[in-house]
């Protein structure tokens, strides 16, 4: 197996995970957890093709990812707050007794 | 493929699988800041010392804190009484092992067209290579990236901060 396959295969398992998790938890911050495994394996799979690609001095993939890196903090910050704005409504985070919108 | 890469590799699918299945949940963070640290490690292996001490200092030192916050404020640590899976969970489980399935075997499948080892020489950039690309042909999306990282702050503590007494 070639380095590049075992990283994207990590990527593979991780994307995997993080869907997993978002997909059966019910905590709300555990499924932002979930969204964060799955951007960060994205971001693996970015820097893995940039450094075994063609063209690693024209830092397009590194770029792309440290871009992902940026945008996923931003998530991450609007995502908690959005969690911590329903909890103070709801009183509560778990996802399956959340089942209306108005507040 | 090196014993380092394999190392770090089980670390970081260790924590990622420990942080989405723990029932309490601060450990949860714990295991999601091992799997980060792990995947910094990682992109240090790629030779992408940037990108893994941007993710070190990115994931961290402030996700892994917010995450950590966001618990405490929503007592998000208390184990709730009907368990901590989604009544849907089986379905979801297999929609994850069917989307990893389907990745591993197209990279698998697609393995002999890949570059091996060896074949690639390691790629020496400098962070003033990587200035000068910022300041240079990606400056345009740094500035909308800087322009996005306020909106979202000003909209997180804006959204947050929402009081009973002022809704109208």
């Amino acid at each position: 197996m070639t380095p590049l396959a075992g990283y994207l295969l990590v990527a593979a398992l991780v994307f995997a995970i993080g869907l997993a998790g978002a997909l059966t938890r019910r905590n709300a911050i555990l499924v932002l957890i979930g969204i964060e495994l799955m951007l960060n394996a994205a971001n693996l799979n970015l820097v893995a093709f940039w450094r075994y690609g063609p063209h690693p001095e024209a830092l397009t993939g590194m770029m792309f990812a440290v871009f992902s890196i940026a945008v996923a903090a931003a998530e991450a910050a609007v995502g908690l707050g959005l969690v911590i704005a329903i909890y103070r409504s709801a009183r509560t985070a778990d996802l399956d007794e959340i089942n209306r919108m108005k507040g | 493929m090196t014993v380092v890469f394999w190392i770090l590799a089980v670390i970081t699918v260790v924590g990622g699988v420990a942080a989405v299945t723990l029932k309490n949940t601060v450990h949860c963070a714990l295991a999601l800041t091992a799997a980060f640290a792990g995947l910094a490690f990682l992109f240090l292996q790629l030779d992408a010392q940037f990108v893994g001490f941007a993710q070190i200092l990115v994931y961290i030192g402030a996700v892994a804190i917010l995450v950590v916050f966001a618990i405490l404020l929503t007592r998000g640590s208390e184990k709730p009484e009907r368990g901590v899976f989604s009544r849907t969970w089986l379905a979801g489980l297999l929609i994850a092992a069917a989307v990893f399935a389907v990745l591993s075997w197209a990279v698998l499948s697609s393995a002999a067209a890949l570059p091996g080892a060896g074949e690639v020489p390691a790629p020496s950039v400098s962070v003033a290579q990587i200035g000068n690309a910022l300041m240079g042909r990606y400056v345009l999306p740094l500035e909308i990236l800087a322009l996005l990282l306020t909106a979202a702050m000003i909209g997180a503590v804006l959204v947050a901060l929402h009081e009973k007494g002022v809704r109208k």
